[in-house]
């Protein structure tokens, strides 16, 4: 199954981290291209720099900032392939972040063709 | 259920049919279904035909045939899953119904149950159904809950097992600390939920999950667990008077108390002890088991309560155990300095009605003002009619 580990923050959070953070993430992605876990995963810009749109009555409306003002936002992902829940969440509790933020962990939805 | 003899495999061998059911199937609405239908057939056929010499076994084989005839049914060329189903069953297909055991599949199916990614009440309600074998109805009316939000619960819960992949498997050696914490809570909720005067047969279906995980795995806290569980239950008889009265530890006749019962609780504790990992449920045992072992609430022994408490504040500091903590130190002689220990607390206790029950018996009995409001308070906070009554008789009696 592919699961979804959506990696979640306070902005500035990383400051929190005792360690080298870049160096952590590093080493689990490798962990987890070796392991076969490993499908996708990126970081992102932090919130101040996104943007929503909504199409309503055909229009498009652009606004300035995240989907919702939240504490703790949206910092990355990663997709991982896994036997079941149990392989998924001993993965997502080896992201890094996991120590400062909270990942959470989504199955992929499979659509029948 | 007319059938006595069916009645009563279906309360021994329920849980265990069905763990076999879902172990097997992988899919709890199909097993439910297979099961019922397995049911009504031993209600059709038992009485004429005579009870089958291993009823389970039957109801098992029964079960398992209606679930392929199902699959069968709803099998596209495309539902890889149902097919998959029919091929791993073809070897096994009509077994000897008297012939075969039953499996064993209940640890894994309580780890699946009680898994931390599902909500505590919908474990709580998991188990039941699947582990007793008890209705959707049963469940809804020991929890206080409208059935159609238990049937709701039950069906989000069998959703989210599918969905998200929760797997049907005990967890490795390594883990197994850290999920038997989840599984010890459902069944002590359960327990908590049958000892509240109201459905007694929760407390033995707790009893009984607790037997069956140390069986199948013997570890102190479990052992604990269950000791903590026959403490409490060998009370029983002491604790609701001739008039229907709750009688708190205080007043109970201590001659009722299930001696047997205590003797049983407090050897299994020893011996769970003796393994030297100490845990929670031990701990709250032993402090149970001093109960039981005092002739009377004065002469209990308040200081080791006291220093037990200490250690399991120290496993789990919760504000309950803290107040727990506070009481037996008022009983050890110090009540004015537990009632500072309870000035602390009110904050992160406020909705918690045996706070201000506990509190009342404390400042009445230094003489302190505000005894009676919070009786009061937790009169209006009690759940049942019989802790309210039990609340009100405490009122009268202050001076």
């Amino acid at each position: 199954m592919q699961y979804m580990a959506l990696i979640y923050d306070a902005p500035n959070g990383f400051e929190r981290f005792e360690g080298d953070l870049m160096a952590d993430y590093g080493k689990f992605t490798q962990e987890a291209v070796a392991a076969g876990v490993f499908k996708a995963g990126d970081a992102l810009m932090p919130v101040s720099d996104a943007s929503s749109v909504r199409v309503r009555g055909g229009k498009a409306a652009v606004t300035d900032g995240p989907f919702a003002e939240t504490k703790e936002t949206l910092g990355g992902y990663y997709l991982l392939e896994c036997a079941d829940l149990d392989e998924a969440l001993k993965w997502a509790a080896k992201i890094p972040t996991a120590k400062i933020g909270t990942i959470e962990v989504r199955p992929v939805m499979v659509f029948d063709r | 259920m007319i059938n006595a003899a069916l009645a009563r495999v279906f309360k021994l061998e329920s849980g265990r049919v069905m763990a076999a059911l879902v172990a097997q199937f992988r899919d709890f609405d199909l097993a439910e279904e297979a099961f019922q239908d397995a049911v009504t057939e031993a209600a059709r056929t038992w009485p004429r035909a005579g009870t089958p010499s291993s009823g389970g076994a039957w109801l098992l084989a029964v079960a398992r045939r209606r679930a392929l005839d199902r699959l069968r049914k709803s099998a596209r060329a495309k539902d890889r899953a149902a097919l998959d189903n029919l091929a791993l069953l073809a070897d096994d297909a009509a077994p000897d119904e008297a012939g075969f055991a039953i499996p064993d599949e209940r640890l894994r199916l309580i780890f699946t149950c009680c898994h931390p990614a599902l909500a505590p009440e919908a474990r709580v309600a998991m188990t039941l159904r699947t582990l007793c074998g008890l209705s959707a109805r049963d469940i809804a009316r020991a929890f206080l809950v409208p059935h159609a939000t238990m049937n709701q619960r039950l069906t989000r819960a069998k959703a989210k097992i599918r969905h998200a992949g929760i797997p049907y498997r005990v967890p490795e050696a390594d883990d197994i600390p850290a999920r038997l914490d989840a599984v010890l809570s459902v069944i002590y909720l359960i327990f908590n939920a049958g000892y509240a005067p109201l459905t007694p047969a929760l407390s033995a279906e707790a009893l009984r999950l607790c037997a069956v995980l140390h069986r199948l795995q013997p570890l102190p806290e479990t052992a604990g667990l269950w000791a903590l569980m026959q403490l409490h239950s060998a009370r029983d008889g002491a604790r609701v008077s001739a008039d229907n009265m709750l009688n708190s530890l205080k007043d109970q006749n201590r001659d009722l108390w299930d001696h047997t019962a205590i003797a049983d609780g407090k050897n299994r504790l020893l011996r769970a002890l003796g393994q030297r990992r100490p845990g929670p449920y031990q701990i709250q045992a032993a402090i149970s088991a001093l109960h039981c072992e005092a002739e009377s609430w004065q002469a209990t022994d308040w200081p080791q309560i006291l220093g037990l408490y200490d250690a399991l504040f120290a496993l789990t500091p919760t504000p309950v155990v803290a107040l727990n903590r506070a009481v037996a130190q008022a009983q050890a002689g110090a009540p004015v300095a537990a009632l500072d220990v309870f000035k602390t607390l009110e904050a992160a206790l406020a909705g918690y009605q045996p706070f201000y029950a506990a509190r009342a018996e404390l400042r009445a009995r230094c003489g302190q003002a505000g005894a009676r409001a919070d009786f009061n308070r937790a009169i209006d906070m009690a759940t049942s009619p019989q802790e309210r009554a039990f609340l009100r008789r405490k009122l009268q009696e202050l001076p």
